[in-house]
C-alpha cells in the first residue's frame, strides 16, 4: 500500500520535474490522487524534490485545502462569513448536517462525503454559497442543501449540480459554473469591450520607459487597497539588477467581502494577461505567474485556455507579437486556500513552493522578490487597469477619479442592499452616493475594505471612496439597522485568527485574544477597564505585527469604535464588589471538576 | 574598508556600517534592545518582535532593519516598553510555563525578559493550550508547552548543524515546531552535542539528567538582567 503511494507520489513530483518551487502543484496533484496526502507520499516527495520532510509537512500543514487525513470524496466546503451567516448559514449547515448525518468537520463512514467551513469563498453576492469540490454552489436554502446530497448521493458528481449556468463567460463550456456576474453598473474603463492585441501593439511602439511614463502620466495606483504608484513599482523592478525578472498577478482575492477580481477573470481575462505582458516589456521580464486563489479552481481550465490561444496568436510566447528579443509567457499558479497569501511577499513564499509565510522587508520584491529575482506584484484590477491606459491613453484614463486617485475602481458590492454586485465607479465618489446606487441607503454601518479595512457610521457616509479618504480594495459590505455591530467585529477577528500565518507574536496570539476581549463584552462579562485593555491590545498588535494582515487586523474593533463607541459603552459593567467580571468562575474550575469527576461547590 | 555612518537611538549617536542591522549596530555600541528570536550568528527571523523600534517615527523590528545614515530611532520609550511587555505577556499565556519548577528557570530568556522588563502577571487570560512531549529522544526532552516559535532550533540546525531536524507544521495559533520525521525526535538525526539543543531560549529543548545543575544563584540571569553583558561591554 504505502509502495503504491510512494510511487503515485513520485510520478506527480515527475510531472512537475521534480522542481521544489512547484511543491504546491505537486501536493495538490498528490491530494487529487490519493484524496489526501499521507505520510508514505510526504516522505516520497520529500526525497524527489530534494527537500527535508518536515517542509513538505509544514507546507501541507499550511493550506486549507491540503490534508494529511483521508476525507470523503466530496468535500464541501460551505462559506461561513459575515455575509452568508447573515443570509441563512446556520440553517443550511443545519440541513446539510442533517442530511449528511455529520457534523462540521466530520466524514461520513462510508468515506463519501466530509463537511467543512471555509472562509469567505468570494460569492458574498449570492450567499451563502459553498465549495463542493471544486464546483460552487450559490444561494443556498435548506431544501437546496437537501436536494444536493440527494443528488450527489446518486452520481457522486458535482459538476452534475450545474443545472442552470450564470451569465456571460459562466455558461462557457470550460467554465459551466453557476455563478453570476451581477455586473451591476459597467464603467468606462475596466468593462469597456477588448480590442484584443490593441494595448499590447501600442505598448511594443513605445520604449519600456515610455510605457512606464505613460503609467506614471496616468497616475494610477494599486488596486489592491494599498494603492502604491504602479509606474514607480514598475520602475524600481526595471532598475532593480538581475538577468531574470517576474511579472505576478495577485489574484488571490481572499479579502471578505471582495469578488470583483472573480468577474474581471471571468469576463475580461484577456485585459488582464494583456497586462500582464506590458508589466512584462516595461520591466524586463520573460516570465509572469498569476497566483490564482484555491477557491476559484472552478476557472482554471478557462484561464488556461485563454492562455493557450494567446499563445497561438502571437500574444504570448516567443517574439510577442513579432517583436524579436521579447518573450513572454505566464504561467498560473494555484492556491489553496490561505488568505495571508494575498499579502504579496507571501504570495512569493506560496508561489516557491513553501508556507505562505511573509518575507522580512527589506529586500522588497522589486529588488528581490519570486525565486531571489527582481519581481512586480500587481492586481488583478490594476493590470486590466494597464491594458485599459495603453489602449484609450493616459488623458483619458485620468479624466475619471481624482487628481490623487485617477480612473475607476471596482466595488464589490454585499450585505444588506438590494442589488449587490460589481460596481465600476469613479474614484471619489461619496460612499452615500455609493448606497443610493445599490439600495442600500437604511445601512447602519459600511465595511469598506473587508475587515482589514474600516467600519463607516452613518456619521461617515460622505466620505469619499478615494486612497486619501476611504481607500479600498474593493469590499463594500453592507450592515442595515439590525445588524449587531459586536458580533460582525467578533465574526472578523475569528477569521484573522483562522487566517494569521503564525510567524509572529502579536498576530498570533494577539488576535486570540482580541477576539476573546470582543466575546466577554457580548456576553455581559466585560466591565470599562477591560475595553481599555482590549485597546491597548489592539494599538500593540497593529504596530508590532509582522504584515499587513497583523498591521490591519485589530481594525474591525478599532474602527468600530470610532463610529458605535457609546453602543459598545453601553454593554460594559463594573461589578458592585470590586470583582473582575471577566474572569468566569464556573469555567475556570471546569477542567479540574473533569479530572476529578465531580462537580465544584461553588455557586 | 567600507564607509561607516551615524545615527542615532534615543537621541544617542551610534555608528553604523552598510549591512548591519539596528540591533548589530546598536549591541557593538552597548546599546541592548531587547530579543528573543534573535541570535547571534543566526540570520534574522523577525517572528518575536519584541525587538520593535521605532525607524523615522514607524515601528521596524530592529533584529531586520537595515542601519543607515541619519534614521531616528526610538528604543526605550514608555510605549515601546510596554508593548515589549504586551508581547512577553502574549507568549507567557501562550503556552504553559510553570517557571517555579522549569529547569531552565533562571537560565531562561523569556523569564529574564519578564523581569527586566518588570512583569509580575500577565494582564491577559492564559489559554491552556495542550501540547504534546516528545521524550523519545535518549538524551534531549522536547516540550511543546514551553515552546515560543522562535525558530532558534530550527535555523541552528539547518544553518549550524547542517541537519534540519525542526520545523514548523500549522498555522496562526495552531502554528507548533515539529520534527523531521514521521512521528518522533528519536527518529530524526539530532545528536545531543547538536547546537541546536542549545538555542532554545526557554525550557522546550532541554538535555535530559542535567536538570537543576547550577545552584540557584549562581545561573545566568540570578546576578544580573539580560542584556547587561552588552551595556557592559559599551563602559569598557
Amino acid at each position: 500500500m504505502s509502495g503504491n503511494i510512494a510511487q503515485t507520489a513520485e510520478q506527480v513530483c515527475g510531472a512537475f520535474g521534480d522542481d521544489p518551487a512547484r511543491l504546491m502543484d505537486i501536493i495538490r496533484g498528490v491530494q487529487q490522487r490519493l484524496g489526501h496526502v499521507p505520510d508514505a507520499a510526504i516522505d516520497a516527495v520529500a526525497r524527489r524534490v530534494g527537500r527535508a520532510r518536515v517542509d513538505v509537512e509544514s507546507v501541507v500543514s499550511f493550506y486549507a485545502f491540503f490534508s494529511k487525513e483521508p476525507k470523503g470524496r466530496i468535500v464541501i466546503r460551505l462559506c461561513d462569513d459575515v455575509i452568508d451567516r447573515m443570509f441563512g448559514y446556520d440553517a443550511v449547515r443545519a440541513a446539510f448536517e442533517e442530511e449528511l448525518g455529520i457534523t462540521l468537520g466530520e466524514t461520513t463512514p462510508d468515506g463519501r462525503f466530509t463537511l467543512e467551513r471555509t472562509a469567505c469563498i468570494g460569492m458574498c453576492d449570492q450567499a451563502p454559497a459553498a465549495m463542493i469540490n471544486d464546483t460552487i454552489v450559490t444561494w443556498l436554502s435548506t431544501d437546496k442543501a437537501r436536494r444536493i446530497v440527494s443528488e450527489l448521493r446518486e452520481h457522486m458528481t458535482p459538476e452534475r449540480l450545474v443545472k442552470r449556468v450564470g451569465g456571460g463567460n459562466n455558461g462557457h463550456p470550460l467554465i459551466r459554473a453557476m455563478v453570476h456576474n451581477s455586473i451591476r453598473r459597467p464603467g468606462p474603463l475596466i468593462f469597456s469591450e477588448i480590442n484584443r492585441g490593441e494595448a499590447i501593439r501600442k505598448a511594443l511602439s513605445m520604449s519600456p520607459a515610455e510605457v512606464i511614463r505613460a503609467i506614471k502620466t496616468a497616475r494610477l495606483r494599486g488596486r489592491g487597497g494599498a494603492g502604491f504608484p504602479t509606474g514607480l513599482k514598475w520602475e524600481f523592478t526595471r532598475s532593480a539588477s538581475g538577468d531574470r525578472k517576474f511579472v505576478m498577478c495577485n489574484a488571490d482575492e481572499g479579502e471578505p467581502g471582495t469578488f470583483k477580481d472573480r468577474v474581471l477573470l471571468t469576463e475580461r481575462a484577456d485585459r488582464v494577461f494583456a497586462g500582464m505582458t506590458i508589466a512584462g516589456y516595461a520591466v524586463g521580464a520573460c516570465e509572469g505567474v498569476m497566483y490564482l486563489r484555491g477557491e476559484y479552481a472552478y476557472l482554471l481550465r478557462y484561464l488556461e485556455d485563454v492562455l493557450e490561444k494567446r499563445r497561438a496568436d502571437g500574444l504570448l510566447g516567443r517574439g510577442v507579437m513579432g517583436r524579436d528579443g521579447f518573450d513572454f509567457d505566464i504561467r498560473i499558479q494555484l492556491g489553496a486556500g490561505a488568505y495571508v497569501c494575498g499579502e504579496e511577499t507571501a504570495l512569493l513564499s506560496s508561489c516557491e513552493g513553501m508556507r505562505g509565510d511573509p518575507k522580512n522587508r527589506p529586500p522588497f520584491p522589486a529588488q528581490k522578490g519570486y525565486l531571489g529575482c527582481p519581481t512586480v506584484v500587481n492586481n488583478v484590477e490594476t493590470l486590466c487597469c494597464v491594458t485599459k491606459i495603453l489602449e484609450v491613453g493616459p488623458a483619458t484614463f485620468n479624466m475619471y477619479g481624482t487628481s490623487r486617485s485617477a480612473g475607476t475602481k471596482l466595488l464589490s458590492i454585499s450585505g444588506d442592499c438590494d442589488s449587490p454586485g460589481v460596481y465600476e465607479i469613479p474614484l471619489g465618489t461619496p460612499l452615500g452616493e455609493v448606497l443610493e446606487m445599490c439600495g442600500g441607503t437604511r445601512a447602519k454601518a459600511v465595511q469598506v475594505g473587508g475587515p482589514s479595512g474600516r467600519l463607516v457610521g452613518r456619521d461617515g457616509f460622505d466620505r469619499l471612496i478615494c486612497f486619501d479618504d476611504l481607500a479600498t480594495g474593493g469590499a463594500l459590505i453592507v450592515f442595515g439597522p439590525d445588524r449587531d455591530i459586536l458580533e460582525i467585529v467578533s465574526r472578523y477577528m475569528a477569521f484573522f485568527v483562522d487566517e494569521s500565518c503564525g510567524y509572529c507574536t502579536p498576530c498570533r496570539v494577539g488576535n486570540v485574544l482580541i477576539k476573546r476581549g470582543v466575546d466577554a463584552i457580548i456576553a455581559g462579562r466585560a466591565e470599562p477597564r477591560d475595553l481599555e485593555q482590549l485597546e491597548d491590545l489592539c494599538r500593540t498588535v497593529k504596530s508590532t505585527s509582522r504584515c499587513g494582515l497583523g498591521q490591519s487586523s485589530p481594525n474591525p474593533l478599532v474602527t468600530a469604535l470610532e463610529s458605535f463607541r457609546p453602543e459598545i459603552e453601553a454593554r460594559l459593567r463594573a461589578d458592585p464588589n470590586g470583582y473582575r467580571r471577566s474572569f468566569d468562575l464556573s469555567r475556570a474550575v471546569r477542567p479540574t471538576e473533569q479530572l476529578v469527576g465531580r462537580k465544584s461547590v461553588h455557586t | 574598508m567600507s564607509e561607516t555612518f551615524t545615527f542615532t537611538i534615543d537621541g544617542v549617536e551610534v555608528e553604523g556600517e552598510p549591512g548591519q542591522t539596528i540591533l548589530e549596530a546598536a549591541q557593538a555600541a552597548g546599546i541592548y534592545i531587547p530579543r528573543l528570536c534573535h541570535k547571534d550568528g543566526l540570520e534574522p527571523w523577525g517572528g518575536c518582535r519584541v525587538c520593535t523600534v521605532t525607524v523615522n517615527g514607524r515601528s521596524a523590528s530592529a533584529c531586520t532593519q537595515p542601519a543607515a545614515a541619519g534614521i531616528t530611532v526610538e528604543n526605550e520609550t514608555d510605549e515601546l516598553v510596554d508593548m515589549r511587555r504586551g508581547i512577553i505577556e502574549m507568549l507567557f499565556v501562550e503556552g504553559n510555563h510553570f517557571c517555579m519548577f522549569c529547569e531552565k528557570s533562571g537560565n531562561c530568556e523569556l523569564q529574564a525578559l519578564a523581569y527586566r522588563l518588570g512583569i509580575a502577571a500577565p494582564r491577559y487570560e492564559y489559554l491552556w493550550p495542550t501540547r504534546d512531549v516528545d521524550a523519545s529522544h535518549p538524551d534531549v526532552l522536547l516540550d511543546r508547552n514551553r515552546c515560543i516559535l522562535c525558530a532558534r532550533c530550527v535555523r541552528t540546525s539547518r544553518d549550524l548543524d547542517g541537519k534540519q531536524v525542526f520545523g514548523f507544521v500549522g498555522r496562526g495559533p495552531g502554528k507548533k515546531i515539529a520534527v523531521n520525521a514521521s512521528a518522533r525526535l528519536s527518529e530524526t538525526g539530532l545528536d545531543v552535542t547538536d547546537e541546536a539543543v542549545d538555542a532554545c531560549p526557554v525550557g522546550a529543548i532541554l538535555r535530559k539528567r542535567e536538570g537543576y545543575r547550577i545552584p540557584v544563584g549562581l545561573r545566568r540571569y540570578d546576578g544580573t538582567p539580560i542584556g547587561s553583558d552588552i551595556e557592559k561591554g559599551a563602559s569598557s
